[in-house]
C-alpha cells in the first residue's frame, strides 16, 4: 500500500528551526510543512502590510527558507506553510528571490490567495459575532483584518500544479498536513470518513513539538529526556488513512500514547465534532498503539459533511492594556506586596481614572490562580503587578506611572519597577458562506 | 491524593473558551476519576476563574476526560488582564483536585 511521510516544521510562529532541518535530512519525509499563524498573527501582520507593502508575512520566513529551501530541495522534500500570513504573494516573491540566490533553478513556488475578505466587510454588518453576540456593524472598534480559513483546495491545487514550496495565509491549520495526503492518495472531497483521519493527522502534526514530549514533561512524573535537542513529529500515513507518528531516531522527545493523547484532546471541544473548512471530524473513538520505542500507530477517526460557510477572524483596534510591576523580597515581602497595591487603589481614585477592568496580582502568589478559599503561603519574595483595560490610551499609561512612583512614595525596598502600554488588536469571529469566497494560486518558477 | 498523583492534563484555548483534557497514568484508575471528577466539580474547583458552564466530554478507550470551559479566560486571549492569558497553566490547577 501507497504511503507517505509528513513533517512537522514548526508548531507556531517563532518555532526552533533546527527539529525541521534534522525532519528534511534524516526524517525520510516527502513533505514538511511549517503552521506558524495563532488566531491574532494576521491582524499584526495586515498592520506590518499597510506601512509596507512587500511585508505582512512572518517575520522569520527569509531565516528559515535560507536554511530550508537548499535541504529540502537536494531530499525531494515538498515545503508548505501558512507563513504568508496577511501576504502569501509579497511571501512568494521572497522564497523566490532566495532560491534565485541559491542557485536553486527549476523550483516553483506557489502562494494561495482569497483568504482575504477585507474588502467586502461592509457586507457581513449584520452577521453576529460569536464574542460579543452583537452584530458586526456594532462592534466597537477599527476593523485592521478579516480572514476566511480556507480548506485543502488551494493547495491541492498548487501541487497539481507541480508547485515545490506552497505558501498561504489562513488556512484552518489541519488542513496544511491533510492536503498533500489527498493529492497523493486521490482521496475524495466528499470521502468524509479519510478526511476525517487526515485532519487527525494534521490535528497531531500542528503543534510540532507538543506531539513528541515538547509540553509534556514533569520532573519524576513524566521524564523526557533531550528537551534541549526535541525531535518534531512525523506522520506515516497509508492510503486507507491509517497512520503511525514517530520521530527521526535519536531526536530528544518521547513519542507515546500518552504524549498524543494531551495532542488529540489539546483545543479540542466535542471530540465527535471537529468542525473544519473540509470535514467535520470525529475523533471519539481514536486509538493509539504503541508498535515500538517512539513509534505509534494510530485508528479510529471518522467524520461527517462539511458545513457551507467558513469562518471569518476579524482583527479589530479594542482597547489599550496599561501594566505595571515592581518587586519586593525578605521578612514581610507578601505584606509590603498588599500595601503597594492598596496605594496604587488610592492613587488611582485620587486621579479619578476610570478602567473596563483592572487586576492586582501578586506574582508567586496569586497570578495564575485565585481562589479565595485557597490558604496561600506567604514567599519571601513577591512581584506586584497590576494591569487595566481601556479604550484610553492616556488613561492606560497610568497604571505604569502609579505603580513606578511607588520607588519614592511607597512600601519600603520596592525594586525592579517596569511599565508597559499595548495596543490591543482582538478578534471577532464570523460564519460567511463558502461561495462568497474565490481562492486563487500563483505560481513563481525560478530559472 | 491529588489528581496530580495519578492523572496528568494539558490545556487548549479558543477565544474566551479553554478546555483541559485529563489523562489517567493509569487505565485501572479511569472510571474511579470519571465517577469523581464532573463537570460540577471542576466548576467549583475554579469558581472564581471560570465565569461560564463546564461541559465534560469523555474518551474511556484513551482513559481520558476533557472539560470545556465557558468564559473562562477573562474575556480572551487578546483582551484577557492575567499573566497567562491563555491560560496555559490552567491544566496545573486542574491537577491539584483532591481525589
Amino acid at each position: 500500500m501507497k504511503k507517505i511521510r509528513i513533517g512537522s516544521g514548526a508548531g507556531y510562529a517563532g518555532d526552533r528551526l533546527e527539529p525541521a532541518l534534522e525532519l528534511i535530512e534524516k526524517g525520510n519525509i516527502e513533505y514538511i510543512c511549517f503552521e506558524c499563524l495563532a488566531e491574532r498573527t494576521i491582524a499584526i501582520a495586515q498592520q506590518e502590510k499597510l506601512k509596507n507593502p512587500s511585508k505582512g508575512y512572518n517575520n522569520l520566513l527569509e531565516y528559515r527558507m535560507e536554511k530550508v529551501l537548499p535541504l529540502a530541495w537536494k531530499n525531494n522534500v515538498k515545503v508548505i506553510t501558512n507563513m504568508g500570513a496577511a501576504n502569501p504573494v509579497a511571501g512568494a516573491e521572497i522564497i523566490a528571490k532566495i532560491a534565485s540566490n541559491l542557485g536553486i533553478k527549476g523550483i516553483k513556488i506557489a502562494a494561495v490567495i482569497g483568504d482575504d475578505v477585507k474588502d467586502n466587510i461592509e457586507k457581513y454588518k449584520d452577521v453576529l459575532v460569536w464574542e460579543t453576540g452583537n452584530s458586526l456593524g456594532e462592534l466597537d472598534g477599527e476593523i485592521v483584518s478579516a480572514n476566511a480559513y480556507l480548506g485543502v483546495e488551494g493547495i491541492i491545487e498548487a501541487l497539481e500544479m507541480g508547485a515545490d514550496v506552497i505558501i498561504t495565509g489562513r488556512v484552518a491549520d489541519p488542513a496544511i498536513f491533510m492536503a498533500p495526503l489527498i493529492y497523493e492518495f486521490g482521496w475524495s472531497l466528499n470521502d468524509y470518513e479519510m478526511l476525517g483521519k487526515g485532519t487527525l493527522v494534521g490535528h497531531l502534526l500542528e503543534c510540532g513539538g507538543q506531539a513528541t514530549g515538547g509540553y509534556y514533561a514533569e520532573p519524576g512524573k513524566k521524564d523526557v529526556e533531550g528537551l534541549g535537542k526535541l525531535g518534531f513529529p512525523i506522520a506515516e500515513v497509508l492510503e486507507d488513512g491509517n497512520f503511525i507518528i514517530t520521530k527521526v531516531e535519536g531526536s530528544g522527545g518521547i513519542v507515546n500514547r500518552h504524549t498524543l493523547t494531551e495532542q488529540l484532546i489539546y483545543e479540542i471541544h466535542d471530540p465527535s465534532n471537529y468542525i473544519t473548512p473540509d470535514v467535520i471530524a470525529d475523533f471519539s473513538k481514536v486509538e493509539f498503539h504503541q508498535e515500538g520505542k517512539d513509534i505509534v500507530s494510530v485508528s479510529g477517526a471518522g467524520g461527517k459533511e462539511k458545513t457551507g460557510s467558513y469562518k471569518v477572524s476579524i482583527g479589530y483596534k479594542d482597547c489599550y492594556i496599561g501594566e505595571g510591576e515592581i518587586s519586593y523580597g525578605g521578612p514581610g515581602a507578601y505584606e509590603r506586596g498588599l500595601l503597594a497595591q492598596e496605594i496604587v487603589k488610592e492613587r488611582l481614585e485620587i486621579r479619578g481614572v476610570k478602567f473596563d477592568e483592572i487586576k492586582f496580582d501578586l506574582l508567586g502568589v496569586n497570578s495564575l490562580y485565585w481562589n479565595e478559599d485557597k490558604d496561600y503561603i506567604k514567599p519571601e519574595e513577591v512581584r506586584v503587578r497590576v494591569s487595566a483595560r481601556t479604550k484610553d490610551k492616556a488613561a492606560a499609561a497610568v497604571i505604569g506611572e502609579e505603580v513606578e512612583t511607588l520607588y519614592t512614595n511607597g512600601p519600603a525596598g520596592g525594586g525592579g519597577a517596569t511599565k508597559k502600554v499595548a495596543e490591543i488588536i482582538s478578534v471577532a469571529s464570523i460564519l460567511i458562506p463558502k461561495e462568497d469566497v474565490k481562492i486563487q494560486v500563483k505560481i513563481l518558477e525560478v530559472n | 491524593m491529588k489528581l496530580w498523583d495519578i492523572a496528568h492534563s494539558r490545556t487548549g484555548d479558543k477565544g474566551n473558551i479553554s478546555n483541559l483534557s485529563l489523562i489517567v497514568y493509569d487505565m485501572e484508575n479511569y472510571e474511579m476519576v470519571k465517577e469523581k471528577i464532573t463537570a460540577e466539580s471542576v466548576k467549583k474547583h475554579f469558581k472564581d476563574i471560570v465565569k461560564g458552564e463546564v461541559v465534560r466530554y469523555e474518551l474511556p478507550q484513551l482513559g481520558a476526560l476533557n472539560f470545556v470551559m465557558y468564559d473562562a479566560l477573562g474575556g480572551g486571549v487578546t483582551r484577557s488582564l492575567s499573566l497567562d492569558k491563555h491560560g496555559k497553566s490552567l491544566s496545573s490547577f486542574l491537577l491539584e483536585m483532591e481525589i
